[in-house]
């Protein structure tokens, strides 16, 4: 048998959660290992392909529940590699949500006030753009008039996208080729590496033990680089401090294979997720009514006809996010371009079933190019719980890459339908006013609701009962075990989450560096951005502070 | 389905393609999902008393009419099954509207149906996609009052 490898913390998962405090505990003088699922791709990797086993099945997972299926990273950078790199703060009302709980769900320390130091110290470390309507792609600027036309405001999104770079080629879920998106690996990932912190890609943990001296064990299996369906090898490494960070849909599964070697979870582990309230909807456009109505021109002959031109969401609609307003009733609507696939057999059509196929959807299919997708984040309810774990990782795979079957049953309540109901609404009065478009939302009858934004499934609050881990992040009752990733949300965000997870983690990381200390470990808190700014460090330092000494 | 739309569907697009490469995770099961279609199409016929041209399989007998309702019931939320007949159908999608057994620059070159009909657009010489005109480029609308200096709502 071979030596047991060991290190001092051991991160899973290499998205926001992990990366950002596997940057900041290298930096610091730890050892850090990080053991990441998916393929490590570099830039010239990232195909413009929709063919199995291209760049965008390699680097994006699929997973289907019961009532929810989930999209996420797969690969060196996780989420950021394949997100649309939509980076707003979440507005201030939603850290007072009570949600199904009746009471404040946000721990008592977090509140947009002393969140936002964090938020400061991320938009130091991942350049992100405040877009101007220059950089506004066409169906943002369509979505815009549109809610110029109902009476509405919209607003360009900031974006972690380099402008000057970006080709608005639209292919940002296959990994972007031209180095515009400022992904994780432009920043956090090589600084930690230069801090000496390892990355390990096709590791997929399974389960985590205890070890005498108060450590922990992660089990890992090696992945086939090109059949994730298969394994080649497994493996365990020790480690004083594990930092789970394998994202809201396998962050929870891990914790509860870990149960029968860790002993019992809190509660909250694998209850209350939140899919973020996301919903799709797409509408049609009429190109003649989008010029005579909203006197929109291309200046090439044509109105709009731009689906498949752009850089994701550049464009948002955020009057409902208004904390006057009650709960369960504010959302934004965002301009969204979701690639065919997915995107396309999920909409449906306006006239008689079957919606979702046949000759009614052929040809709306033929009118893609006139289509716009719109993106809604309402509240919703907390409502995913994950059943018993698979035989390995999150899903059984399916497919060789990107599909599989997990275990999370989603039955939306009342007040998540509600919202939905509303939102949908609105979206086809902004843009069926004076016949510009027909509006449908995506069907929830095929794969259930799906959500690219999983939360909440292991999440930080006051609570023991209703939280899996305390407000520094910590898994009640497992010390040395922290969560990072978007599982320690507490709910939806009514906007794109990367930023809000991003801020977390920052957050979280004095708390773990206290941590890794009383294990012994010689660390200390207190780099500076990847790139050496020290504002945000400066910024959060009071706070950081407190975080260290409690 | 033959002479009902004007152009190819998911056959002409590849899903047989597809569905016969293992990466799909689907081609094991094809034999079962002919005989079960087959079976519900011959149960789907009795209940209505149709009669099924026995020198074809009963689903390719069926008229476009019944196999779209027989389609629909497989993958309506309840069914037993509707995990299976999804899966199926997702790849079929796939075909048309991905050309997921091919690249799609080479698929777009050779015609292909689903990419042709939905108009997507040519890559560039290096197989790359690029829009150099991608904007109205001017305000469109006026900004929420309670948007931040960093952009983000308040």
């Amino acid at each position: 048998m071979n030596s047991v490898e060991s290190t001092d913390v051991l991160v899973v998962g290499s998205g926001f959660g992990g990366a950002i405090v596997a940057y900041h505990l290298a930096a610091g003088g730890a050892r850090v290992v990080m053991l990441e699922r998916g393929p490590w791709l570099e830039t010239g990797e990232f195909e413009h392909d929709f063919k199995l086993g291209s760049s965008y099945t390699r680097i994006f997972d699929f997973v289907v529940g019961d009532g929810m299926s989930v999209l996420g990273g797969n690969c060196v950078g996780g989420g950021s590699v394949v997100y649309f790199a939509a980076m707003p703060r979440a507005p201030r009302f939603v850290f007072e949500r009570r949600g199904s709980i009746a009471r404040r769900m946000w721990p008592a320390a977090i509140s947009r006030d002393t969140l936002d130091p964090w938020y400061d110290r991320v938009a130091e470390s991942i350049p992100i753009t405040q877009q101007g309507w220059q950089d506004v792609s066409y169906s943002g600027g369509l979505w815009a008039a549109a809610c110029k036309h109902a009476g509405r405001t919209a607003n360009p999104v900031p974006a972690a996208v380099d402008t000057a770079k970006c080709v608005n080629c639209n292919w940002m879920m296959a990994g972007c080729r031209f180095e515009a998106k400022q992904s994780l690996l432009f920043n956090y990932l090589p600084a930690a590496l230069a801090h000496g912190a390892e990355i390990r890609p096709l590791h997929e943990v399974q389960n985590i033990e205890r070890t005498g001296d108060g450590g922990y064990r992660v089990h890992y299996q090696l992945v086939d680089g090109e059949d994730y369906r298969v394994t080649t090898g497994s493996g365990t490494i020790d480690a004083k401090i594990v930092v789970l960070a394998a994202g809201a849909a396998a962050t929870p599964v891990i914790l509860q294979r870990s149960e029968a070697t860790l002993g019992p979870m809190p509660y909250a582990v694998g209850r209350y997720f939140s899919g973020n309230g996301e919903r799709l909807n797409t509408a049609v456009l009429n190109e003649d009514r989008v010029r005579e109505v909203l006197g929109l021109d291309r200046g090439d002959g044509l109105a709009y006809a731009a689906n498949q031109i752009g850089k994701g969401p550049t464009v948002a609609n955020w009057d409902r996010l208004d904390g006057s307003l009650p709960e369960y009733s504010r959302y934004s609507l965002e301009q969204l371009y979701f690639p065919p696939g997915l995107g396309t057999i999920l909409a449906m059509t306006a006239g008689s079933d079957p919606m979702w196929f046949g000759l009614d959807k052929k040809e709306m299919l033929r009118r893609w190019r006139s289509w716009l997708i719109i993106f809604q984040m309402i509240e919703d309810d907390n409502e995913g719980v994950f059943g018993p774990p698979p035989a390995r990782g999150n899903a059984d795979r399916l497919s060789q890459q990107m599909l599989g079957i997990g275990r999370l049953s989603y039955k939306p309540t009342a007040n998540t339908q509600a919202a939905w109901a509303m939102a949908d609404a609105e979206v086809k009065d902004i843009l069926e006013r004076d016949g510009l478009a027909t509006v449908t939302p995506w069907t929830n009858d095929l794969v259930g609701a799906y959500t690219v934004h999983p939360l909440a499934s292991c999440r930080i609050g006051d609570d023991p009962h209703t939280s899996a881990l305390d407000d520094r992040h910590e898994l009640r009752g497992h010390p040395g075990i922290f969560v990072t990733d978007g599982s320690a949300v507490p709910g939806a965000l009514t906007v794109n989450p990367a930023m809000t997870i991003s801020a977390l983690a920052e957050r979280a990381v004095p708390g773990i560096v206290r941590a890794a200390r009383e294990r012994g470990v010689e660390v200390v808190y207190g780099a500076p951005a990847p790139d050496g700014s020290t504002g945000g460090r400066r910024g959060a330092a009071r706070l950081a502070e407190a975080l260290l000494s409690r | 389905m033959a002479g009902v739309s004007p152009d190819g569907g998911a056959v002409a697009a590849g899903a047989i393609e597809l569905l016969e490469w293992d990466a799909t995770g689907v081609t094991d099961g094809l034999d079962g999902y002919a005989g079960g279609l087959n079976r519900h199409a011959l149960a789907h016929a009795a209940e209505r008393g149709l009669a099924l041209d026995e020198s074809v399989p009963p689903f390719v007998a069926l008229s476009f009419e019944d196999r779209t309702a027989l389609v629909r019931w497989l993958t309506a939320p309840g069914h037993p099954e509707k995990a299976l007949w999804v899966s199926l159908a997702l790849f079929c999608n796939m075909a048309y509207d991905s050309a997921a057994h091919t690249h799609t620059a080479e698929a777009l070159a050779a015609g292909h149906p689903g990419l042709t009909a939905m108009g997507i657009a040519m890559p560039d010489a290096d197989g790359l996609w690029r829009f150099p005109a991608y904007s109205y480029g001017r305000p469109l609308a006026d900004l929420h009052p309670d948007t931040t200096p960093t952009g983000s709502p308040a």
